[in-house]
């Protein structure tokens, strides 16, 4: 579903800050595939993400999303591909705009946008189904403003705004890092939940060891712009958090950093 | 203090009001729904004055020369556009190189300073001669009909990214959308309805001028401003009410003062100053309130020993 060969990825060339953020990086992933990425401080993950999304071009290799070679594509032309959510509970959702008409907009990714209502009252009953899924009774506050909403509920409804119309792949950028504890584990098990149902092919960047060890069905670890570790399914279901730092120390010889990372839930 | 003819301007006031209103339409897209201060107005709407006066005085039907004033001033506002989102060049400096542009294009398109429609069979023509308050209904229907329609525009699913291209772009392009196509329509939609505006502007008033243009942003600001803070902004149906009628408003308060013997000079420095009171009087009256909470919140916790 998502082939990455070779990218490459440098920034500021030339300049006393060039700095080589991917280095031949080479990830495939097949359908239903739910990969979750952990590693250290500027390993390269959210560059990767940022390469898959289109955000960012990379300099050398290739990318191809669901048989099709997106290497040259902008973010808005991939998007139709590609369900996104970011780190920023803000980030997902227009705050001004209405829980219906913030679901309209997803609702209209990767199709033609024309002059017909984007609320409709047969869109309205399947917005409200499709938020029943989330159970916070949202479903029940269709014309509320998004802006009114907690960080936990914007970020819940972006999951779903991400995933509701299937996309090809599905990015989840730290997505509960900046959500409280409890917060944080409703949008996990939202995830799973989600993920599992819809079996989406899912590609999520965490620095909580324990989520990416209890999400998925396979690991891989990033550093210095380079993938240092791919575990599969089998190995997977035996992995500890205690395992996983020593295969990293084992690797590399030093302490895994990360200013953020969190060992358990 | 007030003149003989104090309800003669009062219901003057309303009638240009009315026809401000689609100008404030304008602003109201591009200032609040798309975030874009576009000053581009100011010479747009001189812009629709001009070719409709031009179009009418050299025989062409009233309604297409109007039509061709709302293409004309589309095509600045999509031009506007472009010099913003290809460009790369900020919003604010985008809309002046336009305004200025257009000064001399205008010129160009009138070939005078100052053309006169007296003599000539207008759009509003058959207006004039009925009874007192047949202007007022007609363009009070006239505006509350593209009130309606904006108000549809900005429910149809490309009027739905339009209006998150001004709340989170970064959300909207993850989507798909293009945002640089989303900001061109947008700017472009709002100066035709300005040019709309200023053709009507100019049927109404007997005649074109170069300078009809001048401070049409404030104006439009004021409006929308005005409506907002009077009449609620809690949804779209309700804010473009709001801005109909605070055009409207904005007109009577300028008669209300012209009557209280102010200069016509000083209209400008008025208006100015009645935005500057609305934009900043709702920020420093939640600063005070904010003081008293905190104020409160202290003494309630020093009560307690100061100990929480």
């Amino acid at each position: 579903m998502l082939h990455i060969q070779q990218v490459c990825k440098l920034f500021n060339p030339g300049t006393a800050d060039e700095k080589l953020a991917l280095v031949h990086i080479n990830l495939h992933l097949k359908q239903g595939d739910f990969v979750t990425v952990i590693g250290s401080n500027g390993a390269g993950k959210s560059t990767l993400m940022n390469v898959i999304s289109g955000v960012t071009l990379p300099d050398i290799g290739c990318v191809h999303i669901a048989g099709r070679d997106v290497s040259a594509m902008l973010e808005h032309t991939r998007s139709r591909w590609i369900g996104r959510v970011f780190q920023d509970p803000l980030a997902g959702t227009a705050p001004s705009m209405t829980i219906a008409e913030n679901l309209a907009l997803a609702y209209a990714r990767g199709r033609q946008r024309g002059l017909s209502v984007g609320v409709s009252r047969q869109r309205k009953s399947s917005f409200r189904e499709q938020l029943e899924i989330l159970g916070l009774g949202l479903e029940h506050r269709l014309s509320a403003k998004v802006g009114l909403l907690s960080g936990g509920e914007r970020q819940a409804l972006s999951l779903l705004m991400a995933t509701f119309t299937q996309p090809s792949l599905l990015l989840l950028d730290e997505h509960t890092a900046a959500l409280d504890p409890a917060r944080a584990e409703m949008i996990t098990r939202l995830t799973d939940k989600i993920v599992r149902e819809t079996s989406l092919t899912t590609l999520m960047v965490t620095h909580n060891m324990e989520q990416a060890i209890r999400l998925g069905n396979r690991l891989i670890m990033m550093d210095k712009g380079k993938i240092i570790l791919d575990i599969g399914a089998d190995q997977k279901k035996q992995l500890t958090v205690e395992k996983l730092l020593r295969e990293f120390e084992r690797l590399r010889g030093e302490k895994f950093v990360d200013d953020r990372v969190m060992l358990g839930g | 203090m007030l003149h003989a003819g104090f309800w003669e301007a009062m219901l003057k006031s309303v009638e240009i009001g009315l026809l401000y209103a689609i100008m404030a339409f304008g602003v109201y897209l591009t200032f609040r729904i798309l975030d874009f201060p576009d000053l581009t107005v100011d010479g747009s709407f001189t812009t629709g004055a001009g070719i409709a006066a031009l179009g009418i005085t050299s025989g062409m039907n009233p309604f297409l020369a109007t039509l061709l004033a709302c293409i004309g001033g589309g095509l600045a506002g999509i031009l506007t556009g472009l010099i913003h989102t290809k460009g790369k060049v900020n919003a604010l400096l985008s809309g002046i190189l336009m305004m200025i542009a257009l000064h001399s294009i205008n010129l160009r398109i009138m070939g005078r300073s100052n053309i006169t429609l007296v003599n000539s069979e207008t759009l509003l023509s058959p207006l004039t001669d009925g009874f007192k308050y047949e202007f007022v209904l007609v363009m009070g229907v006239v505006a509350m009909a593209i009130k309606l329609l904006l108000d549809l525009f900005l429910k149809t699913e490309i009027g739905l990214a339009l209006r998150a291209t001004g709340d989170n772009a970064r959300m909207i392009r993850s989507l798909g959308v293009r945002t640089d196509t989303t900001i061109i329509i947008g700017v472009g939609l709002s100066n035709a309805m300005v040019a709309l505006a200023g053709a009507l502007i100019a049927q109404y008033q007997g005649f074109a001028d170069i300078q009809l243009g001048v401070g049409m942003i404030v104006i439009g600001l004021a409006s929308v401003i005005i409506g907002e803070a009077v009449f609620g902004h809690r949804t779209i149906v309700r804010t473009t009410l709001a801005v109909l009628l605070g055009a409207v408003l904005y007109r009577l308060i300028v008669a209300v003062a012209l009557q209280l013997e102010l200069d016509s000079t000083d209209l400008k420095l008025l208006t100015a100053v009645i935005v500057i009171i609305a934009l900043t009087l709702p920020m420093i009256r939640r600063a005070v309130r904010q003081r008293a909470d905190s104020r409160r919140r202290a003494v309630e916790l020093m009560q307690h020993g100061g100990d929480v």
